[in-house]
């Protein structure tokens, strides 16, 4: 029992792990990338259609990388090279990809999915408990685990991290050192990209394998919301996109066992406790401070 | 925006067709609260609005706005539609019912459909469907196919639509096993299907072996299958999603009564009014029965034909959740008792949320 429910708390955090990672990565570098819902969207339902046409998960899942890849670079290109307003232009993309993703996806509506298989782990899976619940996941999962490795190495352990923590930071000062500042930010928002279309084809693929119109449902905002919540630091965001899929799996099921408890308040419980984390995190200004990209939002123009 | 670009795009396709098209007699323009392509309600609403178009070819021109949120968003699309010379107008979301009243007063000469709303004026009449016969046939085969004796219902929120269509899955159920649980469990979404997910994945854990849904998307009976348990498709069969899972589906088809209506006004016989039919008028369809044994399938095709031949499934004994009388053997409740239900039957161990 205890068991499929953290199996349950394990997919409903996945997506949101994934892109969390990705967004968490373009904000070190500097950029804000509002667009997070738009390129998730585009990335479940490319991923939906490629694997429905050729039948082979594994080529959806590269499609929706490559369709969120695809997507950030066309908001790289606005921020960094046309210096559009970062905030306005990351909504654009959400409302781009939401119609998008409508029109694509026509085709592909009330067509049965297909699911991207489990595979388990040998050995590992047969330890009780512990085996089922970690080893015996989509590949995806797996990748979600490798991808917080890789990021808080390559962020804090790598000198390419380094130069792109110190974009994000001051991105004047890098400049004079003679790194890119514009090719850093766009790789930084290419690498956001493939992780929303990775989330996204999580949501199409292994969540819910289907296409339905706005299937995402809000999950790239909450993304959005744990980069804030985990104040940039990789390991944090799996504590937060943790406990975001458990509250929302755990509210389901007290109302299954019947506790006396209101639903609404149950099903809201997850964004009061992002708020509560978001309030006690802004009440240490100092501790905010640390780890916040000084540079933000800001645009950067290199003189000539 | 996704309207805005199918707008941009039959737009660009109509300045092609340039004026060759001819103008239609009548405008029949259709607001819908989700996506078309939800597979659940708004799905279906459009399904009605191209069986119109079907039927009546050149004769009848149909517009759509699509994902319209309820509230001051729709007033301004309905009016829209009033002025662009829409002859008949239909809102099809409960939340559309003030501001559909509001925009007929100064369109006198539009005529206005709203579904589920309870509000008429002269020009503006309502619609909806009793999807609850469909609901006291699938409980009942739920009790008959159950072997924990435990189902699982994803309901959305605490409006009477759905409330009734629980306590009429459960009068069907009891019917057949007195004894028959259920378990609600509210997710206040009509459409994530994560969550809806989610919410059948707990359900089963649980011990319910058959899996109920007053939301709209796929994903619960997806789950079921996966499981190995089985569920209903809900506004749309969901047969392709669920092989082995589904025993049937309640669907929803609009087309009668559009094609109905339109005809109405292109006659010039437009009357305001309020249609609430079911199963009789085919209004409420049940999707073939799959995956279920003879006998079963026999109950539920009885059952259909009791109901078409007007008979009601609230029909008394009916006993509330606190113990008091809801209906004396018997007696029927009547359409107000069933659209402004707002209690549960006894035999639901949930608690109605307020």
């Amino acid at each position: 029992m205890f068991e499929a429910v953290l199996l349950t708390v394990i997919t409903a955090a996945t997506p949101l792990l994934i892109a969390a990672l990705g967004e968490l990565v373009v904000e070190r570098s500097g950029v804000l990338n509002l667009g997070v819902e738009g390129m998730m969207i585009m990335g479940a339902v490319v991923g939906f259609a490629v694997a429905n046409q050729t039948g082979s998960g594994f080529l959806g899942v590269v499609a929706a990388v490559g369709a969120g890849m695809a997507m950030s670079a066309l908001f790289g290109f606005l921020v960094l090279v046309l210096v559009t307003n970062q905030v306005a232009t990351g909504l654009a993309l959400t409302i781009l990809g939401i119609g998008f993703s409508g029109m694509i996806g026509e085709a592909f509506i009330g067509v049965p999915g297909l699911k991207i298989p489990e595979l388990y782990i040998p050995v590992l899976s047969d330890i009780p408990f512990i085996g089922p619940v970690f080893f015996q996941q989509d590949a995806i999962v797996y990748l979600s685990f490798a991808l917080v490795a890789a990021v808080a190495y390559f962020l804090f352990r790598t000198r390419l991290g380094l130069v792109l923590r110190a974009v994000g930071d001051n991105h004047g000062s890098a400049h004079a050192l003679g790194y890119s500042v514009i090719r850093i930010r766009f790789a930084a928002v290419l690498f956001g990209g493939a992780c929303a279309g990775l989330a996204g084809a999580y949501m199409s693929l292994a969540y819910t394998p289907q296409w339905v119109e706005n299937m995402t449902a809000g999950r790239g905002w909450i993304a959005l919301a744990l980069v804030v919540f985990s104040s940039w630091l990789p390991l944090r965001v799996v504590v937060g996109a943790y406990l975001f899929g458990a509250v929302s799996v755990l509210n389901l099921h007290a109302q299954a066992v019947e506790l006396d408890i209101p639903s609404q308040l149950l099903s809201s419980l997850p964004y009061l406790a992002t708020i509560l984390v978001l309030v006690l995190i802004s009440a240490n200004r100092r501790l905010t401070l640390v780890n916040t990209p000084a540079c933000l939002g800001k645009p950067f123009v290199p003189d000539r | 925006m996704k309207s805005l670009l199918k707008a941009t795009v039959a737009a660009l396709a109509f300045a092609a067709a340039g004026s060759a098209a001819q103008a239609a007699d009548v405008k029949a323009c259709f607001i819908y609260v989700g996506p078309v392509g939800d597979f659940g309600w708004s799905y279906q609403h459009d399904q009605g609005r191209l069986a119109v178009e079907e039927h009546f070819g050149d004769k009848v021109e149909t517009a759509y706005l699509e994902s319209v949120p309820e509230g001051p968003d729709a007033e301004r699309a309905i009016e829209r539609f009033a002025r662009e010379g829409c002859n008949v107008i239909f809102t099809t979301s409960f939340g559309y019912m003030n501001p559909t009243i509001k925009v007929a007063k100064k369109f006198p000469d539009v005529k206005f459909e709203h579904a589920t709303g309870y509000k008429t004026a002269d020009n503006v009449a309502t619609y909806n469907s009793k999807f609850h016969q469909g609901r006291y046939i699938i409980g009942q085969i739920a009790a008959k196919q159950s072997k924990s004796g435990v189902a699982g219902y994803i309901a959305s929120f605490p409006i009477p639509e759905v409330v009734s269509g629980i306590n009429a899955f459960l009068l069907g159920a009891q019917s057949v096993n007195p004894d028959f649980k259920l378990k609600v469990v509210w997710v206040n979404t009509w459409f994530d299907p994560g969550k809806e997910a989610d919410a059948a994945k707990a359900l089963i854990d649980q011990g319910a072996d058959i899996i109920t849904q007053h939301t709209d998307s796929t994903a619960p009976l997806q789950v079921a299958q996966e499981r190995g348990v089985h569920g209903f498709g809900q506004a749309s069969d969901m047969v392709n999603f669920a092989k082995d899972a589904q025993y049937t589906a309640i669907i929803d088809d609009w087309a009668p009564y559009y094609i109905h209506r339109v005809q109405d006004v292109l006659d010039g016989k437009w009357e305001s009014g309020s249609s609430w039919e079911g199963l009789a008028e085919g209004h409420v369809v049940m999707a073939p029965y799959t995956n279920l044994p003879a006998d079963v399938v026999e109950m539920a095709k009885a059952t259909e034909a009791k109901i078409k031949d007007g008979w009601e499934p609230f029909t008394g004994p009916i006993t509330k959740q606190d113990g008091s009388v809801a209906a004396e053997d018997g007696v029927r409740l009547d359409d107000g008792a069933i659209l402004g239900m707002n209690w549960y039957v006894q035999g639901i161990d949930d608690k109605l949320p307020q």
